[in-house]
């Protein structure tokens, strides 16, 4: 029978999907993508604890309140960070994060 | 939700989740993270949250992928073929993701909350619609039915009214910036 631990598992093995993502990868739209995967990951946590945490016979709608306002702050994060994106394709010619390294000391 | 189902929809999350971690070509990329959003969908409706696994497909497996697409299409990004990659940061990355997975299993294992069954949650939804002041969700529950979206609505709008405002200015913030980062650089050209 399905647990809370099994959904709190599968949440963050697609979080670690995404960390791995994030530093193996080198192309920055990728990068992003799995940037997204990490915050969908964190959502499943929240939904399976409000899921389990029953009160007065409903789930906790709290919670859901605040995975609602993650995905609504997720989608302008990423009208934002496509932009930037694309102004530095334009800068670099490149999407690759070797491309971007003025910062680098 | 049967055991089953649940075992397949994170098989499908996870599967294409990896999919997009190692594919070469960013529109497989793109298309495997929009079926492994999807199948999240499915696993946060196995939640009774359905306001959220719809929110999920629409947004993000709908909006935030297509522009993905949108931008991998427009900036004509090719597929890295041949290239070497970068075995330090692969190797990092993979050890980085182990640790935070035993991590995770390990703290599992012994969390004793997290042994709790699905069915040993359940919702009495007749015990709610005693507690509910609205009608409408009342009478949604008396009928046995969970008023997901009515409820969520209830949560936003009463509990969370500044902050739905807050977000609302967030999001104009959002589109006012996309437009200055892209005009900018069209008056330098």
């Amino acid at each position: 029978m399905i647990t809370l631990s099994h959904y709190l598992i599968v949440s963050a093995l697609l979080f670690a999907l995404g960390l791995a993502g994030v530093v193996a990868r080198r192309n920055i739209l990728i990068i992003y993508m799995c940037l997204e995967m990490m915050l969908s990951a964190a959502s499943l946590t929240l939904v399976a604890f409000t899921r389990f945490h029953v009160t007065d016979g409903l789930p906790d709608f709290a919670a859901q309140s605040l995975v609602f306002f993650t995905i609504t702050v997720a989608a302008a994060e990423v009208a934002v960070g496509l932009a930037i994106i694309v102004a530095l394709y334009r800068a670099k010619q490149s999407v690759e994060t070797e491309a971007v390294t003025k910062l680098q000391g | 939700m049967p055991p089953l189902l649940f075992y397949l929809f994170a098989l499908i999350t996870l599967g294409f989740g990896l999919l997009v971690v190692t594919a070469r070509n960013p529109v497989t990329s793109a298309l495997s993270l929009a079926m492994s959003f999807v199948g999240l969908a499915a696993l946060f409706l196995s939640l009774d949250a359905y306001f959220i696994g719809i929110i999920q497909i629409l947004v993000y497996a709908g909006a935030v992928m297509v522009l993905f697409l949108f931008i991998i299409m427009l900036l004509d990004i090719k597929a890295e073929e041949g290239k070497t990659f970068n075995l330090k940061a692969v190797v990092g990355g993979i050890v980085l993701a182990a640790i935070l997975a035993v991590q995770v299993a390990t703290i599992a294992s012994s969390y004793q909350p997290g042994k709790t069954r699905l069915d040993e949650a359940k919702l009495d939804l007749k015990l709610a619609a005693d507690y509910s002041k609205l009608p409408t969700i009342a009478n949604d529950l008396r009928a046995g039915t969970l008023p997901d979206a009515k409820l969520m609505g209830q949560s936003l709008f009463q509990r969370y009214g500044f902050h739905l405002q807050v977000i609302g200015l967030l999001l104009l913030v959002g589109t006012v910036g996309v437009v200055a980062l892209s005009k900018r650089e069209r008056e330098a050209n």
